[in-house]
């Protein structure tokens, strides 16, 4: 059967419930698909064949035997390489968890096995999730599967590149401050970061705890729903986890939720630094909104400039305490010149970590040290008040927020690698969602004159998920840009 | 924060226990003022009474029964993670002199 790796989450459980297919054969064409594009796209830091087949047979022999789990069942889904697998390698993209291998599973990978999926593989990323390219990956860089000589986003750019190259069916990725919906949006493919709390991190290496959430890279938004509605954990295991409120039927809801909505158009998104063919698009996609009734309005968040500072105080903050772990004694990178406990720590963590990391570290051990603290770190965390003021305003206004995903589409490799402060401005639509704790997702918009990918952001309100899902899947299954595929 | 800033990169290396050759300092160092010449946007803010924020969520205390929760291991696969470990235990270069 051919272009089985290109289909949806529910077309394939629909083909696999009427016994058209099996998930060894779904499970066999993606990885026959990896093993003939991988080399050009690097999307996979490893993976484990053998063991896919194994687990894709114990799904066909659950449903042979009337046992089967739901539409998720059989399902190949790759992830993240800053998540626990049980007896896999789990190295953050990091020198520093070379030889690490993960002695249990994170609490949404336990959940999304308890759903029947097929674990598929360790994806590449930038190194601890820090950056927006995957090119500070310690092993290698990802390409954008519709144009190679482009970086596919980060922090999870092996996630969003394999989802587009049909090296997975869905993928598992983790956003902090765009990590997700960059990615997604540079890759053409469906990108969602949910509501801070609603899915555990246990099991997720932390880089800034306040911000860090998992979230579904997949084709459609539908398919994105059902992986929410599998990893929603309330955990002990996490004290911060939250149970949902309101709907969670996310997949079923978005068919019956029909608008039209009041949605928000914040002016700052669309001032400086826009590139002019994403702003036209997004016009586009506003303008369609309207035409099918809905009412647009313009709202203002007016301390959306500051989000990027914010953002950049807070994650290195938490960054540089959560680090402190790595320090070449219980496990990852121990130095062979450490001589006694000094040299132990500041040997292993200097061959350890890459540039962007220690980058980060230093910057957040300084706004966290004696006689700075009040003036970056307190500040910012007030400042952040004001970015969660400015939006919960906003909400009183409207159902959600229509915004670009990213600043520009995919851009060369190596063009923002030597200047960090422009890398960190590729978030700049991204990062003040994290810093409010909402859920948003980003959907193709449609392409570039030149053929790469643009994506639509759509902000929800905290706990809106199913509003939100229902928004974005009105506009994907009205244009069908989920439908076009890079030719590999 | 009104001057331009300056990180001292030795005394904070020193703090976050980082090893770095003097390449990596000097090329870090130009690279960290521009970037904290970027924060000081934040000083056009009135925060004048803001209470600081933490986490999304306004959060209490989460208490939950003194038992286990999830799984255990052995301790020869928790020590086995050690980059040295003998015996169920984790080795360490000489620390007290």
């Amino acid at each position: 059967m051919s272009d089985l790796h290109f289909k949806t989450i529910t077309e394939l459980a629909a083909m696999l419930a009427a016994g058209e297919i099996t998930s060894v054969a779904i499970t066999q064409a993606v990885i026959d698909r990896t093993a003939a594009v991988d080399a050009q796209v690097k999307a996979f830091l490893s993976s484990d064949p053998k063991d896919a087949l194994s687990q894709a047979k114990a799904s066909d022999e659950r449903r042979i035997a009337g046992k089967s789990l739901g539409p998720l069942d059989g399902i190949p889904i790759g992830i993240k390489d800053t998540l626990a697998v049980k007896d896999q390698p789990l190295r953050c993209a990091s020198k520093m968890l070379e030889n690490y291998v993960s002695p249990f599973d994170a609490t949404c990978i336990a959940k999304l096995r308890k759903a029947g999926v097929v674990i598929w593989g360790r994806l590449n990323m930038d190194e601890f999730a820090m950056g927006s390219s995957t090119e500070n990956s310690a092993y290698q860089t990802t390409c954008n599967p519709w144009n190679l000589e482009t970086i596919p986003g980060g922090s999870s750019g092996g996630s969003a590149a394999a989802m587009a190259a049909g090296e997975a069916i869905a993928t598992i990725g983790t956003d902090t401050g765009g990590s997700i919906r960059q990615p997604a949006a540079l890759c053409g493919v469906v990108g969602m970061k949910p509501t801070y709390g609603l899915i555990s991190r246990y099991g997720l290496v932390a880089f800034a705890s306040s911000l860090d959430q998992v979230g579904p890279f997949a084709r459609t938004v539908e398919d994105a729903a059902l992986l929410m509605e599998a990893m929603l954990s309330k955990d002990p295991l996490d004290s911060t986890s939250i149970a949902p409120q309101g709907e969670t039927n996310y997949a079923a809801a978005l068919k019956e939720k029909m608008g039209p909505w009041k949605l928000g158009v914040p002016q700052e998104f669309f001032a400086e630094g826009i590139d002019p063919e994403v702003k036209t698009n997004i016009e586009k996609a506003i303008d369609w909104y309207k035409s099918q009734g809905c009412e647009i309005v313009d709202i203002s968040l007016p301390h959306s400039e500051l989000a990027v500072p914010v953002y950049y105080i807070v994650a290195t903050a938490e960054a540089s305490s959560n680090l402190a772990r790595f320090d070449g004694v219980r496990y990852g990178h121990r130095s062979d010149e450490a001589k006694d406990a000094m040299t132990l720590f500041t040997k292993s963590r200097g061959e350890g970590f890459g540039d962007e990391v220690k980058r980060r570290i230093i910057l957040g051990t300084y706004v966290l040290s004696s006689g700075y603290y009040d003036a970056y770190y307190l500040r910012a965390q007030k400042v952040r008040r004001r970015i969660l003021g400015d939006f919960e305003k906003a909400f009183e206004q409207v159902d959600a927020i229509l915004t670009p995903t990213s600043p520009t589409p995919a851009f060369k490799r190596g063009e923002r690698a030597d200047d960090p402060l422009a890398m960190y401005l590729s978030d700049v639509f991204t990062i003040s969602v994290n810093l409010a704790g909402l859920p948003a997702i980003s959907i193709p918009s449609g392409f570039t004159e030149s053929g790469l990918p643009i994506g639509l952001q759509v902000i929800g309100k905290a706990f809106g998920e199913a509003d939100m899902f229902a928004i974005a899947n009105a506009f994907e299954q009205s244009h069908g840009y989920y439908k076009m595929m890079p030719a590999l | 924060m009104s001057e331009t800033p300056h990180i001292d990169i030795d005394y904070v290396a020193k703090l976050a226990r980082l090893d770095m050759s003097e390449e990596e300092k000097s090329k870090l160092g130009s690279q960290l003022d521009d970037i904290l010449g970027y924060f000081d946007k934040l000083n056009s803010v009135d925060v004048e009474g803001v209470e600081p924020m933490a986490h999304a969520h306004r959060v209490a205390n989460v208490w939950r029964e003194g038992d286990l929760t999830g799984e255990t291991y052995a301790p020869e696969i928790l020590t086995g993670m050690a980059p040295d470990h003998r015996d169920n235990q984790v080795v360490v270069p000489k620390v007290v002199e």
